[in-house]
């Protein structure tokens, strides 16, 4: 029984992730190769759409931009954030956790309900697409989740050592660099690594707010959706190498998935 | 004892006190910088909402009153769009709860390569949205091409187009192979939690397997399944990315959205009043659905000791 439901089990798991591997085997492919059936089971693998996809093509520029509005907006929301967890965890008193759950609200709003106004003042204000808009807006949909994860990260801070620090006479900027950092800094790393997933794909307010000079790679390989069986193989290879870094990450934090999905909800 | 020992006693009742105070204001910029970047907008939207705004006509800019919301109601439309936006999110959230409980259940077992199991399959919810809709839309489900649909043919079905032909049910199978490892990874989150005593109390007492997930697992998974469902629902309301890479809404309006309606008002029809206008319903519903959220999470923290 236990070994039939083991079985099961890899078999499922495999199946779910079975697309996956399916594309990342076709961008191995020849294009011939990659639309033929029955599948080319064995074949020769050919790295010529890997090329292709970064060559000759504007797949680097996208990079670029996804890479500065992604690292641009973890790290401000990982400053902003730190230290309003800091403050929430200990100093908020009995308004903190209404804030919290204010912050928690802006994160839940509907992007589509406040596209209008984000394209007029984005429009307005010169700045349509640039990274530095959608670094604005991925900050301000991060900062919600980094002080949820943060907070609770710091909670479970044993308070004694905080104290004795401040008993030493650290000053705050102190308390938080030497002991708050150090302690909380493997939450802190999956709390970006968290951010890093979700801003690297995103793809509603990008498509609405850029148009070619600051599209981040969710916008270029939306471009494919036109695309009939005629470059499935270079497809997938772009597809492959934009996908990788997050699956990459998403392995890694995967322990804090969890906690970061649910704001802190359930550990 | 010297005046010194006492001045320094002193100052270490005092210093955290003082501290306290500059300490409130330490979430003061987030708190500003949220109100700013999600607020201001929001107001923005509810003035855009009373206007008569049309970009392709600019200059007949009028007052509109409530008419974009009384539009809303009137549009022949709208009852398609209200029940492809209900279908869609209510089969995608139950579909996922059942195979994420299925999930959570066979990987909550200690095996080897349990690891690799759950790594396996918690990673559709890692790919890029729209990447899954174009890896989906072409490579599974194209009719000439696709693995999907070419091995149906092969194996003497009809060759199917199954983004024309069935378009809201391939919409909810991309979608719910999406958002399974999501309600998975809470669920087992939830499992994980329970503790094996009351399990193997029920054991003892004679409970056969159908009797121990009835009386005992789903009891204590009740709010993580509350929280997984709402968080989802929240979620799959604001889906965008693959309506409009596999289906763009289609055929017809058989796939939009109310989400996706708002989109093509504002930006295919530029329609910026009306499309604000829609959006504040979407705004107030996804607001019920979070103070729903919050009350959970909240009758969490109080009902269990952290």
């Amino acid at each position: 029984m236990g070994g039939v439901l083991n079985v099961l089990t890899l078999v499922l798991s495999f199946l779910i992730f079975f697309p996956i591997l399916w594309m990342i085997l076709t961008s191995f492919k020849t294009e011939a190769d990659a639309v033929a059936f029955p599948p080319a089971i064995l074949f020769v693998p050919t790295f010529d759409n890997w090329f292709n996809a970064v060559q000759n093509s504007p797949y680097v520029d996208h990079l670029v931009n996804t890479l500065i509005i992604t690292f641009a907006a973890t790290l401000a929301a990982v400053a902003l954030g730190f230290i309003a967890a800091y403050g929430l965890a200990f100093y908020g008193g009995k308004r903190a956790n209404g804030t919290l759950m204010w912050m928690m609200g802006t994160r839940m709003l509907p992007p589509v309900g406040v596209i209008v106004p984000l394209y007029a003042i984005f429009k307005a204000l010169g700045i349509f697409d640039t990274h530095f808009g959608l670094i604005l807006l991925y900050t301000a949909i991060n900062l919600p989740l980094v002080i949820w994860m943060l907070r609770s990260f710091m909670l479970d801070l044993p308070y004694e050592t905080m104290e004795a620090s401040r008993i030493d006479g650290a000053s705050i900027s102190q308390e938080l660099g030497l002991v708050v950092l150090p302690l909380t800094l493997p939450g802190l790393m999956a709390t970006m690594l968290l951010c890093f997933i979700f801003t690297w794909n995103e793809f509603f307010l990008a498509f609405n707010l850029t148009v070619t000079r600051a599209a981040p790679l969710s916008v270029y390989i939306a471009s494919f959706k036109t695309s009939e069986g005629l470059f499935w193989a270079k497809m997938s290879a772009a597809a492959t190498l934009t996908i990788a870094p997050v699956i990459l990450a998403g392995w890694v934090a995967q322990n804090q998935l969890v906690r970061g999905l649910t704001a802190g909800a359930i550990k | 004892m010297s005046a010194n020992t006492l001045d320094s006693l002193d100052a270490a009742y005092v210093q955290p006190k003082k501290r306290a105070d500059m300490r409130n204001w330490l979430a003061r910029p987030a708190i500003l910088y949220l109100i700013v970047i999600t607020q201001a907008p929001l107001i923005l939207s509810l003035y855009y909402s009373t206007l008569s705004w049309n970009l392709l006509r600019p200059d007949r800019t009028t007052a509109a009153g409530i008419g974009n919301y009384l539009h809303f109601f009137q549009d022949s439309d709208t009852p398609a769009i209200v029940l492809n936006s209900v279908v869609f999110s209510l089969f995608v959230v139950g579909l996922s709860l059942v195979f994420g409980m299925a999930l959570a259940l066979l990987l909550n077992r200690q095996f080897r390569l349990r690891g690799l199991a759950r790594t396996l399959a918690i990673t559709p919810f890692l790919v890029m949205p729209t990447v899954s809709a174009v890896l989906w839309k072409d490579m599974l489900f194209n009719p000439e091409f696709g693995l999907i649909s070419s091995t149906l043919a092969a194996l003497g079905g009809p060759r199917i187009d199954f983004l024309n032909d069935f378009p809201m049910p391939a919409l909810v199978a991309i979608v719910t192979w999406q958002w399974t490892p999501f309600m998975m990874m809470i669920l087992l989150a939830g499992l994980q939690s329970l503790s094996q005593e009351s399990i193997e109390a029920s054991q003892i007492d004679g409970a056969n397997l159908f009797q121990q997930f009835h009386r005992i697992v789903l009891p204590h998974l009740t709010r993580y399944i509350e929280i997984g469902v709402l968080l989802e629902l929240l979620f799959v309301l604001n889906i965008f990315g693959e309506i409009f890479v596999t289906t763009t809404g289609g055929p017809g309006i058989a796939t939009t959205t109310l989400t996706f309606n708002i989109f093509q008002e504002a930006f295919t029809r530029w329609n910026l009043g009306r499309a604000s206008a829609y959006g504040v319903f979407a705004v107030i519903f996804a607001n019920i659905l979070t103070l729903v959220f919050i009350r959970v999470i909240r009758g969490n923290t109080q009902g269990e000791a952290r």
